[in-house]
């Protein structure tokens, strides 16, 4: 644990996610406003005016509670979406290792490479497309591109470990190749994984706030960033808070987690970690 | 200084030049037709696009409303009131090269009016008995019963006259009189209509006309700014006038449209078929909070389905103040005291969109759980307009004088009263002045009373458009971009 808080950029992007995630769970509990009524009378105020920290949108909502439970909508697809990716395309990752150069192998790598192939916004926008927007076909449309990433990870660093010398003896001792991946394969990629996972988790957060900023995440009432984006966008000449602060949130956000990223793999890699000593 | 100044009148007499070099205008909307024939669907876009431009009617709208002479030059109606006598302009041809004549009008009045007509306004020629070509020139409507508006329901976009030549295609490739023909359609991006070299009239100022749709507000906040486009007509972010007002290049054109609108409801799906129900509805939202809140103030808020400008208005807006606490009540009295669930589908114009938002948020305070979907333009002619599957909806019925609709009982808000029905029947028939004013009040109130859609406000329609455009309406009142005397200023 003070491995991992020495380390300079683990320690900021920490920080920054965490303030993000804060805001999201204080908001199951409490917001400074209600974020499902209107209030005309109060729109367009700017930030720091009275009762609203940081100013009120076009109706009249407080951009503060806005923006906590918009990391709610964030938080929620990306963590779903990285979920999907891990749970499904770690098994796959294992399975072809397991069975190197079989039939089985071929046809999980190339399928995986099949879906590689589509830009994957543009396919995110596709499934919306077909079965209406909603946050649950966010979650999917990102959940799916995630599960080829974690596979050729999972894929890549259990081959190298299949030659290692602890696998043969399990091999040796009569373990069959599931047990060996889940027993011996498994726990020494998880570093890995977390590495990626955190990097995946921001690639989620920005694709949910563009699905949303072309209307195809979630929908309103829920707020969402990428909508708050698409919203302020004729207003940013008289109201430019409006664009900024979920802007800021959204970029905050997706540093804290790439940081973090960063951070993790120099901790946990061994050579990396060795050159900074 | 004197050589800085001597570049900018310079610059300006550059400017100018190209100003008058300009022949063409790039005009943009928020809603793309779905095909361009204007005698068979009721969406505004169609005659947004062709109306005047390429079609024209026997008598046409001017800029004001008022009724002018179209195809036809001029016309007798006979003492009792029942036969018209039409007498068409001279040297017309359809843009095909055919001649216009009598058998044309014959062949449109015929097929609107006839028993399988697809037109969307076929109340229109519900009283026409027959209509003969007396010569090539001359054309006589007989009228079963006296009707003071024949010469304003010929002018729709509904009774444009087509040509039995070109009918087959209409709809991709539509042929008519007008001062424009039709060029090329790029469909969701734009339709391309050119100078009509033999027009019969006043020829266009233009060479050439492109209609661009644009639905996003952004976008066309984006266009107009960089001046890809020359003139937004129905410019969807109200919140941006004061800029384009403000900068030096633009002009502001805000008009009244004929567009009430409504929160229109589906009368035959439960609970919208309790009138208590539909009540609730009516109390529970706050008109004041939409127009300011999705029109940062434009409009003029409606009690019923009728346009404050016309001389027949009566406010009804008492029938309906904002009173969350007497909808709540009158839920209760319905049985729906914990609320309920419906759908809330929503076209892409803005007022929808984020009047949709208010709206939802103003029902959730009663207990109602509006569930947004935002539709795009087809779908939503598909789903709600045709389909009738929706619960709530959004949308403003742009078309003049039309509260005839709430006597069709298969509209897609489903409304089914018989004592109305009968009244726009003797409305239609009714030629005294006086008498007709009474009766489209009484109209007004019955539908009011009646809570048969939630009516929220007369929409306005802001027009930004280069300073130098001249020749633009400022009113809408009827579905109509007429490009007809549209030019640059020299």
């Amino acid at each position: 644990m003070r491995a991992l808080l020495t380390n300079r950029n683990f320690a900021i992007g920490l920080l920054l996610t965490s303030v993000f995630v804060a805001g999201a769970l204080i908001s199951f509990l409490w917001t400074p406003h209600d974020t499902s009524g209107v209030d005309i009378a109060n729109k367009l105020k700017k930030p720091l005016s009275e009762g609203y920290l940081l100013g009120t949108d076009h109706f009249g909502r407080d951009i503060l509670s806005m923006i906590m439970v918009g990391a709610r909508t964030s938080i929620a697809v990306a963590v779903v979406a990285v979920g999907i990716g891990i749970v499904i395309g770690v098994p796959l990752g294992l399975a072809a290792a397991a069975s190197q150069g079989s039939l089985m192998d071929e046809i999980i790598m190339r399928s995986n490479d099949l879906v590689f192939a589509f830009p994957s916004l543009v396919i995110a926008i596709l499934i919306t497309a077909i079965f209406g927007p909603s946050a649950v076909n966010a979650i999917i449309a990102i959940g799916i591109f995630n599960v080829p990433v974690f596979a050729r990870l999972t894929r890549g660093a259990a081959l190298s470990l299949w030659k290692r010398d602890y696998v043969l003896s399990a091999q040796v001792a009569g373990k069959g190749p599931a047990r060996i991946s889940f027993e011996h394969i498994l726990p020494n990629v998880t570093n890995l994984l977390i590495v990626q996972g955190t990097i995946q988790f921001s690639l989620g957060i920005l694709a949910e706030a563009g699905l949303s900023y072309v209307g195809l995440g979630a929908q309103p009432p829920i707020p969402s960033w990428g909508r708050m984006l698409a919203e302020s966008q004729t207003m940013i000449s008289f109201a430019p808070h409006m664009a900024l602060l979920p802007g800021l949130a959204i970029v905050f956000t997706v540093l804290g987690l790439n940081l973090m990223g960063d951070g993790l793999r120099d901790i946990f890699d061994p050579r990396i970690r060795r050159e900074k000593r | 200084m004197t050589f800085f100044k001597a570049t900018v009148t310079a610059s300006a007499v550059l400017l100018a030049t190209s100003a008058l070099a300009k022949t063409d205008v790039i005009v943009a909307m928020q809603l793309e037709p779905p095909h361009l024939d204007p005698t068979s669907a009721a969406a505004g876009a169609i005659d947004n696009v062709v109306y005047a431009n390429v079609f024209e009617g026997l008598t046409r709208f001017g800029p004001d409303g008022s009724v002018n002479p179209g195809l036809a030059e001029s016309w007798d109606i006979s003492e009792d009131g029942l036969t018209y006598t039409f007498h068409l302009q001279e040297g017309v041809k359809f843009h095909d090269g055919t001649d216009f004549d009598a058998s044309d009008v014959v062949f449109s009045l015929d097929r609107a009016r006839a028993e399988d007509s697809a037109n969307a306004q076929k109340a229109l020629f519900a009283g026409i008995s027959a209509v003969e070509a007396v010569d090539p020139k001359t054309v006589k409507i007989t009228l079963a019963a006296p009707n003071g508006s024949l010469l304003f329901n010929l002018a729709w976009g509904d009774a444009v006259i087509v040509a039995p030549e070109s009918i087959e295609a209409i709809k991709q490739n539509p042929v008519g009189t007008g001062a424009f023909k039709f060029d090329n359609w790029v469909q969701g991006d734009k339709i391309d209509l050119t100078r009509n070299a033999d027009y019969w009239g006043t020829p266009a100022k233009l060479d050439k006309a492109t209609f661009k749709f644009i639905s996003d507000p952004t976008a066309g906040f984006a266009a107009m700014m960089a001046e890809d486009i020359d003139v937004f007509i129905g410019y969807p972010a109200p919140e941006n006038i004061p800029q384009f007002e403000a900068d030096p290049r633009f002009q502001v054109i805000l008009g009244n449209t004929e567009g009430e609108t409504i929160l229109g409801t589906n009368n035959k799906q439960a609970p919208f078929d309790n009138v208590k129900v539909r009540k609730a509805l009516a109390h529970a939202i706050d008109r004041q909070a939409i127009i300011d809140g999705a029109m940062f103030g434009l409009g003029t808020p409606i009690g019923s389905h009728f346009a404050p400008h016309n001389p027949d208005y009566v406010d009804l807006t008492g029938n309906s103040q904002y009173d969350p606490e007497l909808a709540k009540k009158l839920l209760a009295e319905a049985g729906f005291a914990d609320g309920f669930k419906t759908t809330l589908k929503l076209p892409p114009p803005s007022y929808a969109r984020r009047g949709g938002e208010i709206i939802a948020a103003q029902l959730r305070a009663v207990g109602i759980d509006a569930e947004i979907s935002n539709l795009e333009w087809a779908q939503w002619l598909e789903q709600v307009f045709r389909g009738k599957d929706f619960g709530l909806t959004i949308v403003s019925h742009t078309e003049p004088f039309d509260i005839g609709i709430y006597a069709r009982p298969d509209y897609y808000f489903q409304y089914d009263n018989a004592e109305f029905q009968g009244l726009i029947e003797d409305l239609s028939v009714e030629a005294d002045t006086d008498k007709r004013s009474e009766m489209i009040k009484k109209a007004q109130n019955m539908i009011s009373e009646d809570y048969v859609n939630a009516y929220l406000f007369q929409l306005a329609i802001p027009t930004i458009a280069k300073a130098d455009l001249q020749g633009l309406w400022k009113d809408a009142p009827t579905q109509a971009v007429d490009l007809t005397a549209v030019g640059w200023a020299e």
